[in-house]
């Protein structure tokens, strides 16, 4: 062995008939190689009780678990009593399981994708080529030519240099933020964004503060405060979240000014456009083609393919890096089986039409036009907190309603699906925000920002003008009748 | 919720028709054809259905049908081949030529459009060759035994492991001198103008300098169904990987990689037919979550059926199999709740479990002695710090492992549930369907009652053809997920032509539409399952995973095997699957192969003279003999004799089984009906 020459005679030299301290000196070496290999932590369990196999035995015997599930509240009940089943297609005007016929202001079927006979044409003709699943995750033979397609036709619409597609909207961006953010990193995020964020933010451990919602001035104030504590610190990755178009509010955010501002503290942004493609902007590109912001000042554009457009699956938008990066790292697209052919080719044939045909989008402009003119300056309870062209508007009770009739959270839920099945009962089917379901076993104090109870109200082009305005007297009569109705 | 049995397809009697028009319109051409006057014989009643039957009469429509389909499943192959073997003959029609042979020919050749059609039909799904290619997929014997992994011998571990070892050595070379000379390719690691890199160096190493060197074998883009057939788009690349560019043409392979167990990828055929006619009527989507407006009577009747076929009083069905499980644990446990999992569970389950907040125990993979240790632990000593009880504890196994062709040990997890009370959740992604003598995954191939169980979950995505996911249970259980389950909240709901593909697929399977053809599958699945794992012992592979399992792993060791394997495949018009680290352990890089019903025998045995060949080429024979693949016993001798046999006592040298190509396949049939040896 080559050195072993030179180990030799240091062993020798060092030995010079002393044993007692060649022992010694062999103990310390051994030590030092425990202890360099030891892990920097305690491996032992804390007050780890030794017990008898007797003792275990009583203790497995002893122990009762709770049930799996807890019971359901009075309002599940309700909830999972009143659940609409359309039976038929769902289209402006479905049909329900109790058999009557009602305006559907409830899905998001913004243009009436549903009832287009070209898509369903076309779709048809995937199904005969393609058939329904991809029977694999895209990683192991699930890409299939037209998802390369949509993922290019996503691109070309928004203006960024690639793009990648997942099979479900939902999952796409609490699986987008965990495979770029790791324990340490920096999250700046809106108190109001959705639950899919909160879940990305949750699996990522990284660090979170939260700024109020909407406000730039607040933002600041935490990007220069993170930005002081971090001066020493190494550099990690930063990042702002926040959404295009709040699911939870339904307002609009400043994107030029957020731009200003991560450009200033250096921070990357990602958007979930989730509810805003397809439905801001001339031709539908989202938050950013509204307020004239380029798509690639955006670090990451998150948004969907199942609302407006009809299909299904969710995307991220950005440069080759970033997306190659999450093919092989972001978890629901590698552990998931791809979109259905069917489904990817309907979505490339929806970003055809909203870009030849920006008139849809007039359209459905004038119809929440008609729809809020009925109800957010007319009505004496309820104000809608979503932005002008957000087509899917949020009702929620006015502050001097709720003090005046101390009407606490769970109050206005019951309220507001009280009003729910009135409007029902007169032919138009809306719905509620649904509340953010709370970690089992939280207490109170864990729950964070909760959003105000809303109705839901979402208005299509599948209905006229006049159509809409009537959906709309029916949906303010219902609340005055209920609300007056609540002592 | 009300539970208006509606059932707009397939079963009902205008559907049937409709379903048969649309047949009709396909075999119309042929008989159109200049053959037309010759009256029909036999033959080509297989293939069209007889003009006698009234369109509107669905009863005698629907016995045509399967008559039909019964023909066809019971010809034997032979006759198929000769079908297809005559383009010469129908090409020569297609002209209009009548030649004085043609009157007094014995059967009707079909039209070169019914050929095309029939051909497409068949690189789908496969004609079975003959009626002994079936067997059933059932738990016998007493005692259920893990599978006994084979080791290589020492050489192959120790080149593994050199292997690694220079591919990190030289990546290291070459970032050293990358990073200095070459400072453009890393500029993405590093600093940039005080932004964090957004990948680490570290992190990405293994990706940027041993994953790049196979990029090809991964990802390969198809078209077309992922059938018995898949078309891959060929590719290559010029920079090493780094991009890809298509070269226009294709290639069609033998499909071992899909996850298409019962062979429901299919583009024509009754769920194709039934999808198509959710389209038309039901549009392609519902644009809304499930709790708002997106719950259809497709939707409610899906879950039925989902229920009914698992064998639970309720379902409820999701977009996506991943998300299934990401959002049931969060329904499921929480703080105070501790929840133990198979340290091979699959990544949704990890993602779940993180997510919900409750502790996370792991046992070793299927070892139900140290899940047992590991109970009395967490339950004696209750929750850390505070030693209170656990409010509850979820074991989280899955029916099927997806890398290993392991199914969890049901009976003693069911015994041990008994014993220590613990919830038990079941993933069933790849096992529903694929196991069980009547498709319906671990309970029904154990033999049991799906009650014990507290919660069955599955996915829509492989063996039905379909997306998305399910989660059986009690109704108590179902009716809490459905306001507290995130995704039934604001996840999109299952499409209408996806829930359609669901239904018309356990349909069936249960044999309510087109009665056989769903037992066809699930014999073939389970015949091919057994016959090419036997087939692979006896060649003397190291293959892991229980007998039935319609995964089959096959050990390959040496990094470099991984990319040679794929691409000797490739020459050889077979698309696997490679796996490596970090998806297996370090050492145990393996190629992966799914059958499905949609294979004959000939693909599989195509696919054993490859692996044969390729065996040879790369040095894949590894195994030992103590996983199978031995000898035939002599005449006369029985198992039990056989085990006496092989005491530890004796000094029995173990032959390490290297059988000829040529006697696997003449063996195959009869020996994959007996217990596997």
């Amino acid at each position: 062995m080559p050195g072993s020459a030179i180990l030799l005679r240091y062993i020798r030299s060092s030995y010079q008939n002393d044993p007692v301290r060649s022992a010694v000196e062999l103990f310390l070496f051994l030590f030092a190689i425990r202890y360099l290999l030891a892990p920097t932590y305690s491996t032992q369990k804390q007050k780890h009780v030794a017990l008898s196999e007797e003792e275990i035995d009583e203790l497995v015997d002893d122990w009762t678990p709770e049930p799996l599930v807890a019971p359901l509240t009075p309002f599940e009940e309700i909830q999972n009593e009143k659940r609409p089943v359309i039976v038929g297609p769902t289209g402006p005007k479905s049909k329900l399981s109790n058999g009557r016929t009602v305006m559907n202001l409830a899905s998001y079927n913004f243009y009436n994708f549903i009832a287009n006979e070209t898509l369903k044409e076309k779709a048809i003709q995937t199904l005969r080529t393609y058939g329904v699943g991809p029977c694999g995750p895209p990683g192991f033979y699930g890409t299939q030519d037209v998802h390369m397609k949509t993922e290019a036709d996503i691109a070309a619409h928004l203006g960024t240099t690639a793009c990648i597609v997942y099979a479900q909207a939902f999952s796409t961006i609490s699986s987008v933020i965990p495979s770029f953010l790791k324990r340490g990193d920096i999250i700046v995020a809106d108190k109001a964004v959705n639950y899919a964020i909160r879940k990305g933010i949750q699996i990522s451990r990284s660090t979170v503060r939260w700024y109020e919602h909407n406000d730039m001035e607040d933002l600041e104030r935490v990007l220069e405060k993170v930005t002081k504590e971090q001066a020493r610190k190494p550099l990690t990755r930063r990042f702002i979240i926040t959404e295009g178009l709040f699911e939870n509010v339904g307002d609009i955010i400043d994107l030029p000014k957020v731009i200003e501002l991560k450009l200033r503290y250096k921070f990357r942004l990602i958007l979930d456009e989730t509810w805003s493609y397809g439905v801001l902007g001339r031709t539908g590109r989202g938050i950013t083609e509204q307020q004239n912001v380029d798509a690639t000042e955006v670090d990451m554009i998150i948004g969907s393919l199942s609302g407006p457009l009809c299909a299904a699956g969710g995307f991220c938008a950005s440069t080759e890096e970033v997306v190659e990066h999450q093919r092989i790292s972001s978890a629901s697209y590698t552990f998931s089986a791809a979109l259905p052919a069917l489904l990817a080719t309907t979505a490339s044939e929806t970003i055809t039409i909203l870009q030849e045909t920006p008139d849809i989008m007039v359209q459905l402009r004038e119809n929440i036009k008609a729809m809020r003119a009925q109800l957010d300056p007319r009505s004496d309870w309820v104000k809608c907190t979503s932005a002008v062209d957000n087509p899917i508007m949020l009702l929620v009770l006015k502050p001097e309603v709720v003090a005046s009739k101390k009407l606490r959270i769970d109050d206005q839920e019951f309220l507001l699906q009280d009003v729910v099945d009135e409007c029902v009962a007169n032919g138009v089917l809306i719905t509620r925000l649904k509340s953010m379901p709370p970690a089992l076993g939280a207490g109170a104090r864990d729950q964070g920002w909760q959003p105000q109870p809303a109705l839901k109200v979402c208005i299509t082009t599948g209905l006229t003008k006049k159509e809409t305005e009537k959906a709309g007297i029916v949906i303010r009569h219902a609340i005055t009748k209920i609300v007056t109705r609540k002592k | 919720m009300p539970t208006r049995n509606i059932n707009p397809f397939a079963a009902s009697s205008p559907t049937i028709t409709s379903s048969l028009d649309a047949m009709n319109e396909k075999t119309e051409p042929a008989r159109r054809s200049s053959f037309s006057k010759v009256t029909n014989n036999k033959f080509t009643q297989f293939f069209s259905t007889s003009p006698k039957s009234k369109p509107n009469d669905a009863a005698a429509l629907q016995a045509a049908l399967v008559a039909q389909q019964q023909a066809l499943f019971n010809s034997p192959s032979q006759i198929n081949s000769s079908l297809l073997s005559l383009p010469t003959i129908s090409l020569s029609t297609a002209t209009g030529e009548k030649t004085p042979m043609e009157a007094t020919t014995l059967f009707q050749p079909p039209s070169p459009t019914e050929v095309r059609r029939l051909a497409r039909t068949h690189a789908q799904f496969g004609p079975i060759g003959s009626q002994a290619h079936r067997c059933s997929s059932k738990f016998e014997g007493p005692e259920f035994a893990e599978p006994i992994e084979d080791e290589p011998p020492y050489y192959f571990l120790i080149t593994t492991y050199i292997s690694y070892l220079i591919l990190i050595v030289f990546g290291h070379v070459r970032d050293f001198f990358g990073k200095r000379f070459r400072h453009k390719h890393y500029s993405h690691l590093k600093e940039r103008d005080g932004y964090a890199p957004l990948n680490s160096d570290f992190d990405n190493f293994y990706t940027r300098r041993l994953k790049i060197r196979i990029n090809d074998c991964f990802s390969r883009p198809i078209t077309g169904v992922p059938g018995r057939f898949i078309t891959l788009l060929d590719r290559k690349s010029n920079d090493g990987n780094n991009t890809f560019k298509l070269t226009g043409t294709t290639t069609e392979t033998l499909n071992m990689s899909s996850y298409n167990y019962l062979g429901f990828a299919q583009s024509d055929g009754p769920c194709a037919d039934a999808a198509e006619m959710a389209v038309r009527k039901y549009g392609i989507s519902l644009a809304s979550p499930r709790d708002d407006a997106g719950t259809s009577d497709l939707a409610v009747e899906v879950e039925d059926l989902i229920a009914k076929f698992v064998g639970k009083p309720a379902s409820m069905v999701f977009s996506m199999g991943f998300v299934t499980n990401a959002t049931a644990f969060p329904a499921l446990v929480g703080k105070g709740c501790l929840m133990i999992s198979d340290e091979l569970n699959h990544s949704s389950i990890r993602f779940g479990a993180r997510l919900s907040g409750a502790m996370i125990e792991m046992f070793k993979h299927n070892d139900m002695k140290d899940l047992e240790r590991l109970l009395r632990e967490v339950i004696s000593q209750g929750q850390p710090r505070t030693h209170r009880p656990w409010k509850k504890i979820l074991v989280a196994v899955e029916g099927l492992y997806s890398m290993e062709g392991t199914m969890c040990n049901l009976p003693a997890l069911v015994k041990l549930k008994k014993k220590y009370k613990f919830n038990l959740f079941v993933d069933e992604a790849h096992s529903i369907g694929a196991l069980g003598p009547r498709g319906r995954g671990v309970c029904d191939y154990f033999g049991i009652d799906p009650s014990e169980i507290d919660i069955l979950m599955g996915t829509l995505t492989k063996s039905f053809g379909a997306n998305g996911g399910y989660i059986a249970a009690e109704k108590h259980i179902i009716d809490k997920l459905r306001v507290s389950n995130a995704a039934n909240l604001f996840a999109e709901s299952p499409t209408p032509p996806v829930l359609v593909q669901i239904a018309s697929a356990l349909r069936l399977i249960n044999g309510e539409l087109l009665p056989g053809q769903g037992e066809e599958r699930l014999q073939r699945l389970a015949f091919n399952s057994r016959y090419l794992r036997l087939g692979l012992k006896r060649l003397g592979f190291i293959v892991y995973g229980h007998d039935d399992s319609p995964i089959i792993p096959v050990l390959l060791y040496n990094p470099a095997k991984m990319p040679a394997f794929s691409h000797e495949m490739l020459r050889r018009k077979i698309s696997v699957v490679v796996v490596g680290y970090p998806a297996t352990p370090l050492v145990s890089s393996r190629a992966r192969f799914c059958v499905s019903a949609a294979h004959t025998k000939d693909d599989l045995d195509r696919m054993l003279t490859a692996c044969d060949q390729i065996g040879d080429i790369l040095q894949l024979k590894f195994s030992s003999g103590i996983a199978g693949g031995a000898e035939p016993l002599p005449e006369g001798a029985s198992a039990d004799m056989e085990k006496e046999f092989h005491q530890p006592g004796t000094a029995q040298v173990m032959k390490p089984p290297r059988w000829r190509i040529e006697d696997v396949l003449a063996r195959g049939v009869e020996d994959v009906q007996k217990p596997l040896r």
